[in-house]
């Protein structure tokens, strides 16, 4: 980014990160109790890295470096009426832990709201500077 | 320009940086390994009263915030601590601008003479 950066930019960067990592979360949801006839095709659960960003000495926000599959082991279940059954029976459900996911939305949409709240107070200091001695 | 409004115009400097800060550890609320870190505005504003550069008393006045329970990612960033220092802060920086305004109110009247 070219100049330093500003509270805007810490702030919607942020969110912008939040956002991503809702959507992740979302797709872990979405696709929780998913089955596939394998354990390598069978779905896990998508995680953003975050990286702090900085630019100047005192600013610093928030990146997605990249999005990467969680170690979370699909769970192998004796389903044999499931048409997507292997030959022995068995299904791999989803690598998704419901009650984390639960917890990261919380948690995701808490932290979006504080960088929300940032942008707000800081929007309205910042007005009330430029009207100052009017 | 400095003596007509005194250490507040510093003050004010120094709360929108300490602004720039929380925000930026609000930013990396999630964030594993971010360090916290903050500006000790009393200590910075008592190094420009005694005529300190405003450049030298910020850097020298900053520091890394320690943890009420550290998390096991290695960020220091707690949001409750910093919501409220962040809203403090706020409320510090409408003072100073309140109080910058009455200076200013001050000297207009002196020169239009009311």
């Amino acid at each position: 980014m070219a100049g330093p950066m500003n509270i805007f930019d810490v702030a919607g960067r942020a969110m912008a990160a939040q956002l991503t990592r809702l959507n992740t979360t979302v797709s872990n949801m979405a696709n929780a109790r998913s089955v596939a006839g394998s354990e390598d095709d069978a779905f896990r659960a998508l995680k953003p890295v975050f990286r702090t960003f900085s630019n100047g000495p005192d600013m610093a926000t928030v990146d997605v470096e990249r999005i990467v599959q969680s170690d979370t082991q699909p769970k192998k279940r004796h389903d044999p009426a499931n048409p997507m059954a292997d030959g022995d029976g068995y299904v791999w459900e989803a690598g998704v832990d419901e009650p984390t996911e639960m917890v990261e939305m919380i948690e995701t949409a808490r932290q979006y709201q504080n960088n929300v709240q940032v942008l707000q107070t800081a929007k309205s200091l910042i007005l009330e500077t430029i009207r100052m001695g009017k | 320009m400095d003596r007509i409004f005194g250490i507040y115009g510093d003050a004010l400097a120094l709360q929108s940086q300490r602004m720039n800060m929380l925000a930026s550890n609000i930013a990396n609320a999630a964030t594993p390994n971010y360090k916290a870190r903050d500006l000790d505005f009393d200590k910075a504003i008592a190094a420009l009263a005694d005529g300190e550069p405003l450049a030298d008393s910020t850097d020298q006045h900053i520091g890394y915030r320690i943890p009420l329970s550290p998390a096991l990612d290695g960020n220091t960033v707690e949001l409750s601590t910093e919501q409220t220092l962040f809203a403090e802060n706020a409320v510090q920086y409408r003072t100073t601008l309140s109080f910058l305004e009455g200076r200013i109110g001050t000297l207009r009247r002196a020169m239009v003479g009311e």
